[in-house]
Formats: C-alpha cells, structure tokens, sequence
C-alpha cells in the first residue's frame, strides 16, 4: 500500500479531468439558462411553454406533414385555437418577430447551431434589412 | 388448455375492439385530425390543367411577365451561369418544343413561335415514379405533381426521367441571385430539385396561379380539366390544341393552341 498517495493522487486529477466542462461552465457563468426576449402582442404560444420547450421540433415536423403532404394549412391547438401553419408568417413575423433573440439564443444556448431550417424558411426581418 | 370455439371467437372480439377502441372513441369525439384542404376559399378542381394560347401568347415581343412573375412569387433565383441556372417557366423556340412538329420548309414565323414551357403536370409522371424519397408524388385530389423540398436528396432521378426538362438543380446556394425574397414562399437549399407546382399555395389562398394573373394578353388559361363546363374545356372544344411528347405515354396536361 505505499502507492496509496499516487492512486489518490490519479483518482483527483482523473475526476478534475471528467467533470472541468461542468466546473468550467460554472466558473464562466455560461451555464445559465439563457434570457429570451418574449413577444409583446401574445401571451400564449400554439401550445404550452413546456410542450414546446421539449417538442417544438417535433412539432415543426407535424406541420410540414399537414402541410405539404396533405393539404392541411391550419392548427388547431389543444385548447381550439387556429393558426396558420407557417414557420415565417405565424411563427416568425406575428410573433418572434427578432429570431435572434428567441430562437437563435436557445440554439445557441443548448449547442444546436443553425438548424437548417432557416436555409429555405426566411426570416422576414432579414428580408427587411436587405430591402433597406 | 383446450379452449371451445364459442369462446375462442368471443375473446377475439373482444381483443380487437380493445384494439380499435381508442381510435373509435377519438373519432365519435372528433378529436381525430381532419383532412383534406383547409380553407373555403381555396381553388379546388377534380384535375387541374393549363391551355396556353401561343398566337396570343406572341402578341407581344420580348414579353417575360409571366415568366417574371412566377419567380418573384417562388423566390427562383437569377443565375447567368447556365450550367446552374433555375427556371419554373420559360420561353422556347417552337421548333425545340416540339422537334417532332418540325420540318425544314415549315414557315419560319412557325418555326420561332415563342412557346411557354413549365412542368406538364402529367397523368403519368415519370418523375414520380423514380423518385426514390417521395420527394414528388401525384396529388390524388387535383392531379398537381407536388414537390417536398425536405424530402429531396437530389439525386436528380426525376431530372432523367422528366422528358420535358422541367426540372432544375441547385447546384449553388441560390439565396445569393434572389434580388428580393418573397417572404411568403422558402428559398430552397443547395442540392435539391426544384420545379413548378402549379401554385398550389395561391390556390389554397384562393388565387390563381401568378403566371395566368400576370399574362397581361390573357394568353393562359387555368381550369379543371373534369369539368366539361370549364373554360379550358370549352377552348380545347372548339381550337386544335397540341401537348408536347403525347407518344411517350405521359399524358402531359399543359395544352398549346396554335
């Protein structure tokens, strides 16, 4: 048992190695959840903020279905509200009309970096600014 | 343990209602999710087709209203480089839409008689059957050959099978040659096809496809071709239209009066 030091020695640095992503984001505050700019006009989103928290992708998915494969262009919410299914028009322009700050903040956030949804779907305050 | 066949059929029953419960009680509570178009405005027609007029399409020279039209709609990019260029419509001499047509003491104002060319929406697509994504299908309800951007790997199969190159690849982004994004419709990506879908969103909008409203000479017409009471009916009653490629099977359903 003379190593006894060594191995304690080993096991510290072994776990200072495993866990430094998690003291490191603790030392650099960067874990914290990030701070979303909610839209002024509207309480309530299609569904609730945990759903879409957790599933909104999913949801996304639902409405491209409905909406390209079987002619279906409106939602109806659990709770009978309608929408329009349109990422850029319902999602984006009557809503979260700075991308930047809602959604690109969260990607950012939980290291999902430019879904490639914005490839085709336009962001129209994007639009906007290349207009001007 | 032997079991008779009174009860045999009685627990079978009684398994399969079980089974199908849930969805019968979801449907009696009309919860299930709906199908079929949305809107009461919106366009509906049994088979939706186009007859152009090329005399009256010719009316004017140099005209690109339709043409333009439909791009700023689509947001189809601008691209000089004809190796990635990419067009929904476009205009061809007479002579290459219909070689078959052709015959060399044919009357030159035949011969270059500009014609419109689009996707042909045909019965038979044989783009569809290729594709190995379902990328593009049928639509059973109106006949529009649709296109699903997320779907397309871009293979470009439905480019070899279309005899009518009506297709385009992206082979660039083509968000840079777009001088102003339509908001109302995506962009695509690099690596898929693309090509006309009869506006199937301005007719869920209840508005005709944008290259009929542009034709400032009312060349296009756009009906149900079901429908013996229609416009394009009734034209293709009374003026001796072509299709381009009949002989290959197609069943093309874009109609040339000329």
């Amino acid at each position: 048992m003379r190593d006894r030091s060594l191995i304690y020695l080993g096991l510290l640095i072994f776990l200072a190695v495993v866990t430094f992503p998690f003291t490191y984001n603790l030392a650099a505050g960067s874990g914290e959840m990030p701070d979303l700019e909610y839209p002024d006009n509207e309480t309530q989103c299609v569904e609730s903020k945990e759903f879409m928290r957790s599933s909104h992708m999913q949801l996304l998915v639902d409405w491209r279905e409905s909406l390209v494969r079987e002619n279906v262009r409106t939602h109806k919410t659990s709770d009978g509200r309608t929408y329009d299914i349109s990422l850029t028009n319902t999602c984006l322009a009557a809503c979260h009309t700075r991308k930047g700050d809602f959604c690109d903040r969260c990607h950012d956030y939980s290291g999902v970096e430019n879904p490639y949804c914005w490839d085709c779907h336009i962001d129209p305050e994007q639009t906007e600014r290349s207009a001007r | 343990m032997i079991i008779s066949r009174k009860k045999f059929l009685k627990l079978t029953g009684i398994s399969m209602l079980a089974a199908t419960g849930e969805r019968i009680a979801e449907s009696l509570a009309g919860t299930a999710p709906s199908a079929g178009p949305g809107s009461p405005r919106a366009l509906t027609a049994k088979r939706w087709a186009m007859v152009i007029d090329l005399q009256k399409c010719a009316r004017e020279d140099g005209c690109t209203a339709c043409i333009d039209a439909c791009h700023r709609t689509h947001n189809v990019p601008d691209i000089d480089n004809r190796a990635h260029e990419i067009k929904w419509i476009w205009k061809e001499e007479f002579k290459h839409a219909f070689p078959s047509a052709h015959n060399e003491y044919q009357a030159e104002h035949i011969e270059s008689l500009p014609v419109l060319l689009l996707c042909n929406h045909c019965d038979n697509p044989p783009c569809v059957r290729v594709c190995p994504t379902q990328a593009t299908w049928k639509r059973e309800e109106d006949g529009i050959v649709m296109m699903d951007w997320h779907r397309c790997i871009g293979c470009r199969y439905c480019m070899a099978a279309c005899p009518y190159g009506s297709r385009s690849f992206n082979w660039i982004d083509p968000r840079n040659d777009i001088a102003q994004l339509n908001p109302d419709f995506p962009t695509r990506t690099k690596g898929v096809v693309e090509k006309c879908t009869f506006c199937d969103t301005r007719l869920a909008k209840g508005e005709l496809p944008a290259c009929v409203e542009a034709c400032p000479q009312d060349a296009i017409f756009f009906g149900d071709l079901d429908d013996a009471g229609s416009e394009i009916r009734q034209l293709l009653k009374s003026e001796y239209a072509i299709r381009r490629k009949p002989e290959l099977g197609t069943k093309p359903e874009i109609y040339y009066i000329v």
